[in-house]
């Protein structure tokens, strides 16, 4: 399991947590993980969001692996100009 | 990604003339408006005077009979993309039932000549229903203002909020009750910031043509040619492949040319009449209908101790990106305090829908105006407490370790590293003359790599050809090509490097997010290991040895270890010479979704003078520090940091888009819409900060955006000192400055 921290306004969608528990080995796991319990965050995940693991910032990389003890950390998609 | 920190650079970190350099003051630079092909009409388009308004009818018949006019294009002929995205962004190019904004495209017109076509744009009539209209974000915000769209807003908006509203976020940490309670001291405020334009010289301008075939090739000038393909080949119905697009060089972007404006209406003008079209903005239709910035308003609450470490921190900012949702809050959001190690922190952002043209990014969207008002706040809590405000945003400064502001740890980053070289720089301490004063800013940025792609050709002569996609706006061709020349051991004169179309070579995100440097030099040393590689290998063939036992030095194979013979080194132009003969030719590549960029920090130093009389501001001294990670050619570096600083003093002082009562945009030119001119600037110091990215194989950080965020409080925090009383509205104008006097009594 790995733990996913979300930022505070799609707390709503998940059950009012920030912090949840995903059966997750990599980036798309996290995400498919997180639209499968929580569906409500499935519409804001399909827009497009980032995920920090262990402090670096992944916008897509599916095959990233994430560990049962990394910091995993929810975040929009980064734009910029 | 292990990063060499102790390599000898040869090139890298070296200063040669940059390759475009005498193209640009020659004129042979070929930029967006220089296209040109035989049988060409021009286009132009017509726009709304109506901020807002329903489109009742559109007759075209009259504009169709005018002689040498060949194609007239509307809504109606545009489809219906399948992506939301893509249809947000054809209808700013292109109004269908509605106007949404003052200068919204509602036809357009190909001619003979640019005259024609201007002629025939007034014999288009248009019969319109106005409706009401609101242009600014607090306005926008409050319950009963006019709906600029129904069905936008984000599922996570909470309910009963405002109608204009699309997007909701929020972010943060800790205990705010809690935070606030240990505080000796809370300061509150309110700020406003105004839309700004990225101000780039070139207009926009393209030349479509369109195949009776179904093909189809625009050049334009862009930041990003792949995804001008990609939104324009959605909004014609076209297969990616049939379209190809080719960047031309560019005259400024900051991120106002991430996005399309004529484009698709000239490959549609272009689809209709069978000839070539060009457009070509002019300065008023870029003000008018291409994306500024987002205007903002926010509330800014901090708890400090009397000592100066802040207990809690709390921003709330309200943005509008015009009027089609956007989420530049979200950045804003993130960064208003990721400079700080925050026991307790909430960051919230909405976004709202005004009678504006669809924003469009510049330079670190959404941090220069959050990080504003917190910077301005923590200035005014160390005038109050009689604290040295560098020492108390050392303080409380992030460090590896401290849990951001919007959820990762951070891991080895150069905030203090860049604060101690402000606090011991000689400006610091320099002494200020009457009406004088000094102020200072702390900015963030995230910056990030992204997809990219890079052929690299040996050529028969040992010199090096490289084929990238991402459009030079900041001197990408000469780092690319030093990295190139470093990892291959080879003059940088030996090196080119082209920006290929979109057909040439494989995808590659627009040049945004600080990312070309990083990424695409990221690639290119990747591309050049591969190379090198193959090099390695047709020479061990000729020597007849095993290639493991190949190694590559200084621009030539050698052998290596003790049973690889004795051979001289083979170098690469011996290697280039032979190669038919050895296999046939050599290149190599690479292709890539880069992550790693690693997030930037700068600090500010800004000295003004404030006449008396007059409330003019003059910038007297100007000292930017920034971590940069590795500095492949230090006079760019020092370039991206100092053009990101004089316009953010832009932003700070002098740039507003002003808006009447009428909801139309009220100077839409350079003599109205004021940028800072050199005349207007002293030097501006530069300081890098070396502070290696672990991300990147020589160490390299990007460096294009973090400028642009401390200026506008580094500014005003100056101004404030300056006349005695917070400045909170930018721009900072004189009137401003005289109104916010009077209402203090000075």
């Amino acid at each position: 399991m790995v733990r996913v921290r979300i930022w505070g306004s799609l707390a709503r969608l998940a059950e009012g947590q920030t912090e949840v528990e995903i059966e997750a080995r990599n980036f798309k796991e996290v995400l498919d993980g997180l639209g499968a319990k929580y569906p409500g965050l499935k519409a804001h995940i399909a827009r497009g969001v980032s995920l920090s693991i262990d402090g670096v910032i992944y916008r897509e990389a599916w095959f990233t692996p994430v560990r049962p003890e990394s910091e995993v950390v929810l975040m929009p998609y980064m734009t910029g100009g | 990604m292990t990063t060499d920190t102790k390599r000898n650079f040869k090139v890298v970190g070296t200063r040669p003339n940059r390759p475009d350099g005498v193209d640009k003051v020659t004129g042979r630079a070929m930029y967006g408006a220089d296209a040109t092909a035989p049988g060409m009409l021009w286009g132009k388009v017509l726009r709304s005077p109506h901020p807002h308004a329903e489109i009742v009818s559109i007759d075209t018949s009259e504009a169709m009979k005018l002689p040498g006019v060949q194609a007239v294009v509307t809504g109606a002929d545009f489809g219906d993309p399948e992506s939301l995205f893509v249809s947000d962004v054809q209808e700013h190019c292109m109004a269908k039932d509605r106007v949404y904004y003052d200068g919204h495209a509602v036809a357009a017109v190909a001619a003979t000549s640019a005259s024609t076509a201007a002629k025939a744009l007034k014999l288009i009539k248009i019969v319109y229903k106005p409706l009401p209209h609101v242009t600014d974000v607090d306005a926008a915000f409050a319950h009963g203002a006019p709906v600029i769209m129904h069905h936008r807003a984000f599922e996570i908006l909470p309910p009963g909020t405002s109608a204009n509203a699309t997007n909701f976020c929020e972010f943060g940490h800790g205990d705010l009750h809690e935070g606030f309670a240990k505080a000796d001291l809370i300061v509150e405020r309110s700020f406003r910031t105004a839309a700004t334009h990225q101000g780039y010289i070139e207009p926009n301008a393209c030349l479509a043509s369109y195949s009776s075939d179904g093909r189809a090739d625009l050049w334009c000038c862009t930041q990003g040619h792949y995804h001008v393909r990609d939104l324009c080949a959605q909004i014609m119905g076209m297969e990616a492949a049939q379209l190809r697009v080719t960047a031309s060089e560019i005259g400024g972007g900051f991120g106002g040319k991430t996005s399309i404006y004529v484009e698709p209406v000239a490959l549609m003008l272009s689809k209709k009449s069978g000839r070539p079209v060009k457009m070509v903005m002019s300065r008023e239709e870029v003000f008018r209908a291409t994306g500024p910035t987002i205007s903002s308003s926010m509330d800014v609450k901090i708890g400090m101790t009397k000592d100066g470490r802040m207990t809690a921190g709390q921003a709330v900012i309200r943005a509008s990106g015009g009027a089609w949702p956007s989420g530049t809050m979200e950045m804003g959001a993130q960064a208003a305090f990721a400079c700080y190690d925050m026991p307790a922190v909430k960051t919230i952002g909405w976004n709202v829908l005004t009678n504006r043209p669809k924003e469009s990014a510049y330079r670190a969207p959404g941090a220069p105006t959050a990080i504003f008002g917190v910077e301005s706040v923590i200035d005014e809590m160390s005038q109050k407490l009689g604290l040295d405000p560098l020492e108390v945003r050392i303080l409380n400064a992030a460090d590896a370790g401290t849990l951001s502001s919007y959820g990762p740890t951070f891991n080895q980053i150069g905030l203090k590293a860049t604060l101690e070289a402000a606090k011991n720089h000689p400006h610091y301490k320099a002494p200020l003359g009457p009406n004088q004063a000094r102020g200072l800013s702390c900015g963030f940025w995230f910056n990030f790599g992204g997809n990219t792609s890079v052929s690299l050709a040996v050529n028969t002569d040992g010199t090096v050809n490289i084929t990238e996609g991402n459009p030079d706006i900041g001197g990408s061709r000469a780092s690319i090509g030093m990295m190139a020349a470093e990892e291959l051991g080879i003059p940088f004169a030996d090196v080119r490097t082209i920006i290929g179309d979109t057909a040439s070579i494989g995808h590659n995100d627009t040049t945004d997010g600080s990312r070309v440097t990083f990424a695409v030099g990221l690639a290119t040393i990747r591309a050049a290991r591969d190379a090198i590689q193959k090099m390695c290998h047709r020479a061990a063939q000729i020597w007849d040895i095993d290639p493991d036992a190949v190694e590559w030095e200084d621009g030539a194979a050698k052998p290596s270890g003790p049973n690889a013979g004795q051979f001289p080194p083979m170098t690469i132009k011996e290697i280039a010479a032979n190669a038919f003969r050895t296999g046939g030719p050599i290149a190599g590549h690479h292709e890539v979704n880069a992550d790693g960029a690693g997030v930037s920090f700068g600090v500010h130093i800004a000295d003004v003078e404030v006449d008396p009389e007059t409330a003019h501001t003059l910038i007297k001294r100007y000292t930017v520090f920034q971590d940069a990670g590795k500095a492949v050619h230090p006079s760019y570096v020092e370039g991206q940091m100092q053009g990101g600083a004089v316009q953010g003093i832009g932003w700070a002082l002098n740039e507003e888009y002003i808006y009447g009562a009428d909801g139309r945009l009220q100077n839409a030119g350079f003599l109205d819409y004021r940028i800072p001119v050199a005349s207007d600037l002293p030097m501006i110091d530069a300081v890098i900060l070396e502070i290696p990215n672990p991300g990147h194989p020589y160490g390299v950080r990007g460096v294009g955006e973090t400028g642009i965020v401390p200026p506008l409080a580094a500014v005003a925090n100056a101004v404030t000192r300056a006349v005695g009383t917070r400045m909170t509205d930018l721009p900072i104008s004189p009137p401003k400055i005289m109104a916010a006097k009077a209402a203090a009594g000075k």
